[in-house]
């Protein structure tokens, strides 16, 4: 407990000189604050060990995701099938495994579009300041107003169901809060005397921007990338649930729940399996990003 | 009040012009069209069926005739899809019911959430509190097409309390709206808790116990006022999603609303229709998020009107 009050009283004798001259960064501190964060480590553990279980389980299974054994059929939870098998004789796990695979990609890909736009916008509109800042933030505060859930699935109707479509479209429509939180550190840094001498070196606005600005904000960026994450992953399973999203051979967990969902009735556990293994995800990123919120203490951007 | 009203409608008008021209110009540059899906046309009928929704005009043509009903009539025009049906009957058949839908689930995400909320600060960290956020948990972490058929499955297939899906009697309304509404609900709990832990340590707050008000009074009439100001701006983004959520919810459901009806015009290609429906839905989120904006000022007096 003494340590977290004051980081200078952690005992001398454990640090090598190295770390003496150092003393406590931030992310040191920070660190610190999160391993203490129960729920955070779990969901930081969690969404690690699903994503190693997704990239190794597929390869080391006895089976394939599309091997099917029609004699089976669909049957319950298993020695030899864990989770069951799909009504074509199908594993569930590896299917899941292979599932989490797209879902966690395109949520990775879409919010990385989002993180890119966001932040370049909120940067460039934090640091501008003035006239530009009031029509880049008006032009936000519209969006925000707009149905781009809409937009987004007649995107997928309109222009076919590809997947780098998908995240392009997600990402486009989840930027904004990013812009937000980003301009609001931009401009609350854009008077420091760091910056100033930046300025001062003759250093061009693109340089004084990227290098200087950005990296001295990345706290609040990376929480909210966390943050991004699951509500990214929620839209893919949405579009998908609805039959807009990853289209078969390829499945995510959002086609697993659709198709779960349309044959509970006999086959419980098509449904519940996918359900929770996507809950418990969403669980996980949204408690990293929380416990991430108050290690990295980002005030301004609590709700 | 007047003048913050009147230039938000101003600002409205660019917007709403801007969604449905770019819609408009989206749906028509989009490879095939609503009548491929129809078997063996052949080309003069095919060229008759043009003709007769005015698809052979140009392009700009076909805009300002679209504009021009939409504005002097408030028409939009012949359902591409069902035929002799125009997208205004087909609105006003199945508008009622999901907004009927969309109201039931914010007044459930309201009353329980503001009960879960208020019961969470008040007894701070008594095993309400626990259940309180255990439920806003369950409600923000599972997805609305996870916890919608998985509540179809307890409670209408292995307890047969309810019929699996339907929209006829009043009982076939619970499951749905309570779908839709568990997630607002939890979010609605968990601002309503934040908000008056705020307010409960304010000194007004003491002031009001210190005149003997009882606690019923102090909680509802002073404190409730100002917790529930994050409820308020939350109502829009909530009103927003429940909305677009009524679309897996009518499809998981079989309710028979405008949602379900916007996901097939998509897929059906019916361009009048989904036109129609997304200038709706667009225009109804602008305005509700209007009259959210009004009342949160109302509310507060520390806001201004600018």
């Amino acid at each position: 407990m003494a340590a977290s009050l004051s980081p200078t009283k952690m005992p001398v004798a454990n640090l090598t000189p190295d770390q003496l001259e150092n003393g406590s960064s931030l992310w040191r501190d920070a660190w610190h604050r999160l391993a203490k964060n129960q729920l955070a480590v779990f969901g930081g553990v969690t969404l690690i060990l699903l994503t190693i279980a997704c990239l190794v389980g597929p390869l080391i299974s006895s089976y394939s995701y599309e091997d099917q054994n029609l004699n089976l059929g669909a049957s319950g939870p298993s020695l030899s099938h864990w989770l069951g098998t799909d009504t074509l004789g199908r594993d569930l796990l590896v299917r899941l495994l292979v599932g989490g695979r797209i879902s966690i990609g395109v949520g990775l890909c879409a919010t990385f579009v989002a993180l890119s736009i966001g932040v370049a916008y909120g940067a460039i509109a934090g640091f501008f300041g003035g006239k530009i800042d009031a029509l880049m933030m008006r032009i936000v505060d519209i969006m925000y107003a707009l149905p781009f859930t809409i937009f987004v699935i007649l995107l997928m109707v309109f222009f076919g169901r590809n997947i780098v479509l998908l995240f392009v479209a997600i990402g486009a429509v989840e930027w904004l809060t990013m812009a937000r939180i980003v301009r609001g550190q931009i401009l609350s840094i854009k008077k420091m005397e760091f910056i100033e001498a930046a300025h001062s070196l003759g250093l061009g606005k693109r340089r004084i921007i990227f290098r200087h600005m950005i990296p001295n904000v990345l706290g609040p960026i990376i929480v909210y990338t966390t943050l991004t994450i699951p509500a990214v992953m929620l839209l893919e399973a949405f579009l998908s649930f609805l039959g807009l999203g990853v289209q078969p051979p390829l499945s995510s967990w959002g086609v697993l729940i659709k198709d779960g969902a349309e044959k509970m009735e006999e086959f419980w556990w098509l449904l519940v399996f996918p359900g929770s293994i996507f809950s418990l995800t969403l669980f996980s990123l949204n408690f990293l990003g929380d416990g991430l919120r108050d290690a990295l203490d980002v005030r301004s951007s609590k709700d | 009040m007047f003048r913050f009203i009147a230039r938000r409608l101003l600002q409205i008008i660019p917007v709403l012009w801007f969604i449905i021209t770019a819609t408009f110009f989206m749906i028509r540059f989009v490879p095939g069209g609503p009548f491929t899906a129809e078997k063996a046309v052949t080309p003069e009928i095919m060229r008759n069926l043009e003709a007769h929704y005015g698809l052979n005009k140009p392009l700009y043509q076909q805009y300002f005739d679209y504009m021009g009903n939409l504005l002097l009539h408030g028409d939009l025009g012949p359902s591409f899809k069902y035929a002799s049906r125009t997208v205004n009957e087909i609105i006003a058949d199945k508008l009622p019911v999901s907004i009927e839908l969309g109201a039931l689930s914010l007044g459930m995400a309201l009353f329980f959430g503001l009960i879960l909320g208020i019961i969470a600060a008040v007894k701070r960290n008594s095993i309400f509190d626990y259940l309180a956020s255990s439920v806003a948990m369950i409600g923000i972490c599972v997805p609305t097409f996870v916890l919608g058929p998985l509540l179809v499955l307890f409670f209408a297939i292995h307890l047969g309390w309810f019929n699996a899906s339907g929209w006829y009697s009043n009982i076939d309304r619970i499951l749905p709206s309570a779908t839709l509404g568990m997630v607002y609900a939890a979010y609605v709990a968990r601002l309503t808790r934040g908000g008056m832990l705020e307010v409960l340590n304010q000194d007004y707050i003491r002031t009001a116990r210190a005149k003997g008000a009882s606690e019923f009074r102090v909680i509802f009439r002073h404190a409730l006022r100002g917790g529930i100001l994050p409820v308020i701006s939350f109502l829009g983004p909530a009103i927003a999603g429940i909305l677009t959520g009524s679309f897996v919810i009518e499809t998981i459901f079989q309710i028979p609303g405008l949602g379900r009806e916007f996901v097939n015009s998509a897929f059906n290609r019916d361009y009048t229709l989904v036109l129609g429906t997304v200038i709706l839905y667009a225009t109804l989120i602008v305005f509700l998020n209007l009259i959210v904006d009004v009342v949160q000022v109302w509310l507060n007096p520390k806001l201004k009107f600018e």
